[in-house]
C-alpha cells in the first residue's frame, strides 16, 4: 500500500516501454512417465485464499465480547467502541462486530462466516517478525523452522518441485502471493513453492542466453535460483495471462480498496481456470500503537476495507458459480493488549480472532468470548483458546483432504481439527461442539486463589490437558496432561509464588477447549 | 537406476563447503577482478574507471580510499510549488527541511516534499563519490528502519538520513544514542507519546530486539526488560513548532521510578532521574556492554556485505573475532569494516559474485556503470530524473525511506531465502523490462521523462572495442566479474553482427564509427547493435549478482 502510494503519486501514468510482445509459447513437451510421477497426491479443485492482516490486529475491537462490555469499558477508555455502534449478529447476543465490518456481518447472517475466538499459541512472542515466522512456519514458539506450513503441504503434494515444473498436468503455479509477500509461508523443504505477482499484466520476455554450468559455491546456488525463477515464470506467465484474460468479474468491488483490488484479480484467475490452490493477499497497517480510533479512524478504515473487499469477493464467487470451491481465512501475527495506552492505541498482545468465510464453512462463533477482568493491568493479554495449528489442521484435513500421517508431518506434531469446514469427514458441528464444552462443567475454587486450588470437571473418556496461563498469556504450568476415564475429576494445584494477577485455566479435552478466568492473590 | 533414484540424484545437492579463509589480511593477487569485487559490494555498481584506478593501488590503499566520509550534499529543496499555491515555509528552489509542522501547508505538499526527499536521497547515491558512504547509509537505514509514509514529515526524514550518513563510519553506540532521540524515529515508533502512566513500548521493544542485542540464540532478555526499557524511555517529546522541529524532554511525563532489568543484564537497576539523557545513557551503556550487541551488528554487516549464510565456521572465525574487536574498540565502525574488507575471507573466491543485487544496486548501479545521463534541464527536471531511479527501485521492492516494516526489508533478515527474496517472478520480469527499456531507442519513459543507456561511453572504456571477441570478454568481465564459457561468449558476441556472416563486419562498422563519430547513420549502425548486446548481457542471471 505504501509502495503503491509513492509510485502513484510520484508518477501518474507510468509507462514502461512495451515489452508484452510475443510471450514465447510454453515449450514444455509432456513426458508421460514424468507426468505420472508428478501427479499430486490428492487431486482437488479446492482453493483457499489467505488474508494476512499485517501488524497485529486488535481482536477486542474487531470481535467485541458484549458480555464483557462493562469491564472492557474500564480497560480501554480511549478506544472503546460505543455499544450502540457495535454490529449485532443473528442469534448471538454475546458477540458483536466492529461497526466497519458490515460486510462480514452480512456474511455471518447469511451463514457464510466462521468467527474463531482467541487463536494463538502457548508462549506468545511480541515481536512482529518472530511471531509472523511462528504463524507461517507453524513452529512452537521456542523452535526455529526454516520452512512454512503451506510450503510443506505443497511439497508433500508435489514432491520434487521445482524440478520439471511446470508440466502438462501441473501447468499452473502451486501458490500465488498477490500484493503481499510472506516468503516463509510457502517455503518448502527444498524450494520456494509460491509465485509472486503484483499484476498479471506484468509478464515480459525472459532471457535464455547463458546456461553455463554452475558449481556448489554460493554464486552457483544463486545463479541456479535466478534461472529457475526465470524458467518457471516464463511458463507460468502463459497460464496466468490466459486465465486472467478468460476470467471476468461479475460483482462490483469497492473503489480505493487495495485488498479489494487484489481479491478481484484472484477471483478472475480462479474463474479463468487457474488450478492454483493457494493464494496469499494482505492488508497492511494494523500496528496501531497510537491513534487507533474507535468506530472511525485508522483501525476502522482497515476493517472497512477488509469487510467490503471480502463481501465483494464472496459475491463475485457466487456470481461465477465458484463459491463452493473457495474459502478464505484471515490471520494476523498477534492480537493486541487488553488495556489501551496513553497514545490512544494498543501495544503488542497475544491471541486474537480469525475469520473463515465461504459457502463451505460451518458458520458461527467457535469458542467462548475472552474473559476480561474488572481490574485489567497494563500487561494483561487475551490468552489463547485455540492453538492456531488446530485451525491449520482443520483446513488440511477437511478442505484439502490431507490424511492424518501427512498432516502430522506438515504441522510437525499432532493437532486435532475443529468444526470449521462443512465436510463429510467432519462429524462435529459447532452446536455439538459447544454443547460438549458445556458438559465439561469446569469449576475452579477458591477464586481468588491464595495457596491451593481445586479444578473440578466432568469429562468423556480420552485425553485431557489442564494448563495455567499468566496475565501475559504465557503458559506457566501444566496442571494435568494424560488419559482420563469418563466422569467427574478433581485436580489440585499449588500457587507456586505466581505474581498476583488475572490468570486463565485452559482445559483441553479432545477437540474441546475451555478457558476460565481465575485470580491469583498475594 | 530407477526413476526415483534418478530424481533423487538430481535433487540431492552437495553440501557447500565453507571457505577456510578468515580475517587475516588478504595477500593474494590484487587486480581488476578484486577491485571490481570490492567496488560492487561497497558502492552502487562499479564504474570501469574506478575498477582500473583502484586496481593500480595496493589492496590496503584501495580499501582505505573507500572508507572515507564526505560532506552531505546541500539539502533537498522545493521544486513542487506553483506561483498560485506557494509553500508557506520555503520559496521555490529553497529548502524546506527547517520548516516547522505548519497547518497552513497545502496538504498535497506533504507528499510532494516526501517525494523530493526520496528523489534527492536516490540522487545522492547516483552521484556518490567512490566511497562506501551511501551504501553504508542504506545499511543503517535498513537497521534503524523508519517509514516515511508513517512519519508524514519530510523534514525529519531528511535529518534522520543526515544522522545516519554523518555517522555511517563513526560510532555505533553514539549513533544508537542519537537515534533514540531522533525526531523521525520518535514519530515512527511513538517514542514521543511514551508516558509514565501508560508506556508505549514500541521503541523500547525494537531497541532491544532489532537495534542492539537482537534475537540471536544467546540473547536472553525478557519481556520485563522490554517494559523496563520503555519506562526509561518515557518523556522524550517533539516540539513541532520550532524551525527546525526540535527535541525536548518532558520530565513530568517521565517515569521517575526505579527500573530493574533481568539477570541477562546482571539485574541492572536504573534509578529515576529528572533528565532524560543520563537514564538513556545508562540504558544504552547496559545494552552495549552485552557482547550480543556487537555480534548482532556484525552478523548484519556480514549478511549485507558478504553473504547471508552464517554457519558455525563463519560464526567462529569471522563473526565472533570481529565482534570482539568491535566491542573492544568501543563500537567504532570504521576499524571493523577495514578489517573485514581487507580480509582473506572477503576476497575468497567462494564469496565473490554471490550477493543478489538489491533494487538500488541494480537501478543506481546500472545508471552509474553505463554513465546514464538523467534528465537535468532544470532544477525540477533534475529531481525528476533522480525520482525515475527511485521509482525503478521501488518497483523492484525497495522503496527508499519506506521499508515494509521496522525490521527493514525482508531480503536482509528473512531466513532461509534472504537476498533471493529480491528476485521473484514479478521483480525479475520487471528487471527484464528495465533492461529492455533502457536499451531501446525510446528508452524508459515515465510521464515524459526519459532514461536510457547510450552504449557508446561504456564501450569506449573497453580495451579493444573493434574486436567483437575482445569487447564481449571485456564487457562480461566488468559487468559480471565472472568469466563465461566460449559458448556464452559466442552467444553474446553474435548480437554485435546479428544477421551478418562474421565478426569482421563489426570491426568494419566500429572503424567507420571511429572515423566519423558524429555521423548519425554510422553511429546508429554500431549503437543499435551495442544496445541489443548490452540488453542481453544485463538480462542474464549473472548480472543480478554482485
Amino acid at each position: 500500500m505504501r509502495r503503491r502510494k509513492f509510485i502513484q503519486s510520484a508518477a501518474t501514468g507510468i509507462v514502461v516501454p512495451t515489452i508484452i510482445n510475443g510471450i514465447p509459447a510454453n515449450a514444455f513437451s509432456a513426458n508421460s512417465q514424468l507426468s505420472e510421477l508428478l501427479n499430486p497426491t490428492v487431486d482437488t479443485d479446492h482453493v483457499m485464499v489467505l488474508i494476512f492482516l499485517s501488524g497485529g490486529n486488535d481482536g477486542l475491537n474487531t470481535v467485541i465480547p458484549l458480555d464483557q462490555y462493562g469491564n472492557l469499558s474500564v480497560a480501554r477508555p480511549n478506544i472503546l467502541i460505543p455499544s450502540n455502534e457495535v454490529l449485532r449478529l443473528n442469534g448471538n447476543s454475546n458477540v458483536g462486530l466492529h461497526p466497519a465490518l458490515g460486510g462480514l456481518q452480512t456474511l455471518y447472517n447469511e451463514q457464510k462466516l466462521s468467527i474463531i475466538q482467541s487463536v494463538g499459541y502457548p508462549l506468545p512472542n511480541f515481536s512482529h517478525f518472530r511471531s509472523t515466522d511462528i504463524w507461517t512456519s507453524a513452529s512452537d514458539a521456542n523452535q526455529v523452522i526454516d520452512s512454512g506450513w503451506l510450503g510443506r503441504y505443497l511439497d508433500s503434494e508435489f514432491p520434487g518441485f521445482p524440478l520439471n515444473y511446470p508440466n502438462a498436468n501441473n501447468p499452473d503455479p502451486l501458490a500465488i502471493q498477490l500484493g503481499a509477500n510472506l516468503p516463509l509461508l510457502f517455503q518448502g523443504p527444498n524450494a520456494q513453492m509460491a509465485m509472486n505477482v503484483s499484476n498479471p499484466d506484468i509478464f515480459g520476455g525472459w532471457p535464455n542466453g547463458v546456461n553455463d554450468p554452475t558449481d556448489n559455491t554460493p554464486r552457483g546456488t544463486e545463479i541456479n535460483y535466478i534461472r529457475t525463477i526465470s524458467r518457471q515464470s516464463k511458463s507460468y506467465a502463459d497460464a496466468l495471462i490466459a486465465s486472467y484474460l478468460k476470467g471476468t468479474n461479475v460483482a462490483q468491488y469497492p473503489a480505493a480498496n487495495y485488498l479489494g483490488d487484489t481479491l478481484k484479480a484472484v477471483a478472475r484467475l480462479i474463474k479463468g481456470g487457474l488450478k492454483t490452490r493457494l493464494y496469499l493477499v494482505g492488508l497492511f497497517g494494523f500496528d496501531t500503537h497510537a491513534e487507533q480510533g474507535k468506530g472511525t479512524g485508522a483501525h476502522a478504515g482497515l476493517l472497512q476495507q477488509l469487510g467490503d473487499a471480502v463481501l465483494s469477493f464472496q459475491r463475485d464467487l457466487e456470481g461465477m458459480n465458484l463459491s463452493k470451491r473457495v474459502i478464505g481465512m484471515t490471520f494476523s501475527e498477534f492480537g493486541r493488549r487488553v488495556k489501551d495506552n496513553a497514545s490512544n492505541g494498543t501495544d503488542h498482545g497475544a491471541a486474537g480472532p480469525m475469520f473463515v468465510f465461504g459457502e463451505s464453512i460451518q458458520s458461527g462463533v467457535l469458542g467462548a468470548n475472552p474473559q476480561i477482568s474488572s481490574n485489567v493491568s497494563v500487561n494483561d493479554n487475551v490468552p489463547m483458546q485455540f492453538d492456531f495449528r488446530t485451525i491449520y489442521a482443520s483446513v488440511l484435513k477437511d478442505w484439502f483432504c490431507v490424511n492424518s500421517g501427512q498432516q502430522d508431518q506438515i504441522l510437525l506434531k499432532k493437532f486435532n481439527s475443529l468444526p470449521i469446514i462443512k465436510n463429510n469427514c467432519s462429524t462435529t458441528s459447532i452446536e455439538d461442539y459447544h454443547l460438549s464444552v458445556e458438559r465439561l462443567r469446569v469449576k475452579c475454587y477458591p477464586n481468588p486463589l491464595v495457596e491451593t486450588a481445586i479444578v473440578e470437571l466432568s469429562t468423556e473418556r480420552g485425553q485431557l490437558q489442564i494448563q495455567l496461563f499468566d496475565p501475559l498469556g504465557r503458559l506457566v504450568k501444566v496442571i494435568y496432561s494424560g488419559k482420563v476415564e469418563a466422569g467427574l475429576h478433581k485436580f489440585s494445584f499449588e500457587n507456586e509464588d505466581f505474581p498476583p494477577g488475572n490468570y486463565h485455566l485452559r482445559v483441553s479435552h479432545g477437540i474441546l477447549q475451555k478457558s476460565v478466568l481465575i485470580q491469583i492473590a498475594q | 537406476m530407477n526413476r526415483t533414484e534418478f530424481f533423487n540424484s538430481l535433487l540431492s545437492k552437495q553440501e557447500y563447503v565453507p571457505p577456510q579463509s578468515d580475517l587475516t589480511p588478504y595477500s593474494g593477487k590484487w587486480d581488476e577482478s578484486t577491485s571490481n569485487h570490492l567496488l560492487k559490494r561497497l558502492c552502487f555498481g562499479a564504474k570501469v574507471e574506478d575498477v582500473k584506478r583502484l586496481a593500480a593501488m595496493s589492496m590496503s590503499q584501495a580499501v582505505d580510499s573507500l572508507l572515507n566520509l564526505d560532506a552531505i550534499p546541500d539539502p533537498p529543496v522545493n521544486v513542487y510549488s506553483t506561483p498560485t499555491v506557494p509553500d508557506p515555509d520555503a520559496p521555490y528552489g529553497k529548502t524546506f527541511v527547517n520548516a516547522p509542522l505548519n497547518a497552513a501547508l497545502p496538504p498535497e505538499y506533504y507528499q510532494a516534499r516526501m517525494n523530493v526527499v526520496k528523489a534527492w536521497w536516490t540522487g545522492n547515491m547516483v552521484q556518490q563519490k567512490t566511497t562506501i558512504v551511501e551504501k553504508m547509509t542504506l545499511f543503517w537505514h535498513n537497521h534503524f528502519a523508519t517509514e516515511a509514509d508513517t512519519v508524514q514529515a519530510a523534514q525529519v526524514v531528511y535529518y534522520y538520513y543526515k544522522l545516519m550518513r554523518d555517522n555511517c563510519l563513526g560510532n555505533f553506540k553514539q549513533l544508537t544514542f542519537r537515534m533514540s532521540k531522533d525526531l523521525c524515529m520518535l514519530r515512527y515508533l511513538n517514542g514521543y507519546l511514551n508516558s509514565k502512566n501508560a508506556p508505549d513500548e514500541n521503541y523500547g521493544r525494537e531497541l532491544l530486539e532489532l537495534f542492539t542485542v537482537g534475537k540471536g540464540p544467546d540473547s536472553k532478555y525478557t519481556e520485563d526488560d522490554v517494559k523496563a526499557a520503555a519506562r526509561v524511555l518515557t518523556g522524550h517529546r517533539i516540539n513541532p513548532l520550532t524551525s527546525p522541529m526540535s527535541y525536548f524532554f518532558l520530565f513530568t511525563e517521565h517515569d521517575l521510578g526505579t527500573k530493574t532489568f533481568s539477570s541477562f543484564f546482571n539485574n541492572k537497576v536504573i534509578a529515576g532521574k529528572l533528565d532524560g539523557d543520563s537514564e538513556l545513557n545508562e540504558l544504552i551503556t547496559m545494552l552495549f556492554d552485552q557482547t550480543e550487541t556487537a555480534r548482532h551488528l556484525v552478523r548484519k554487516l556480514y549478511q549485507f556485505f558478504i553473504y547471508y549464510k552464517i554457519d558455525d565456521t563463519i560464526e567462529n572465525t569471522i563473526i565472533r573475532p570481529l565482534a570482539d574487536q568491535f566491542k573492544a574498540n568501543g563500537y567504532e565502525i570504521k576499524p571493523i569494516l577495514s578489517t573485514l574488507f581487507k580480509s582473506a575471507h572477503f576476497y575468497d573466491l567462494y564469496n565473490r559474485g554471490c550477493v543478489i543485487k538489491n533494487p538500488l544496486d541494480y537501478a543506481v548501479g546500472m545508471v552509474r556503470e553505463f554513465s546514464v545521463t538523467l534528465p537535468n534541464k532544470d532544477l525540477l527536471n533534475t529531481y525528476q530524473g533522480w525520482g525515475l531511479v527511485a521509482i525503478l527501485s521501488a518497483y523492484q521492492g525497495l522503496n527508499i525511506a519506506d521499508p515494509p516494516l521496522v525490521s527493514g526489508w525482508q531480503a536482509w533478515y528473512q531466513s532461509p531465502q534472504y537476498h533471493e527474496i529480491w528476485i521473484n517472478a514479478d521483480t525479475l520480469a520487471n528487471r527484464n523490462k528495465v533492461a529492455e527499456g533502457m536499451n531501446s531507442g525510446a528508452g524508459i519513459n515515465i510521464s515524459g521523462l526519459i532514461m536510457k543507456i547510450d552504449p557508446i561511453p561504456f564501450t569506449l572504456q573497453m580495451s579493444n572495442p573493434s574486436s567483437a571477441q575482445e569487447l564481449t570478454i571485456d564487457a562480461i568481465r566488468y559487468l559480471y566479474n565472472l568469466p563465461l564459457s566460449d559458448q556464452s561468449v559466442q552467444y553474446f558476441k553474435n548480437f554485435l553482427y546479428a544477421g551478418l556472416p562474421d565478426e569482421s563486419y563489426w570491426t568494419v562498422a566500429w572503424a567507420e564509427f571511429q572515423a566519423k563519430p558524429n555521423d548519425p547513420i554510422v553511429k546508429s549502425a554500431v549503437s543499435t547493435r551495442l544496445s541489443s548486446f548490452y540488453k542481453e548481457i544485463i538480462s542474464q542471471a549473472e548480472y543480478h549478482l554482485s
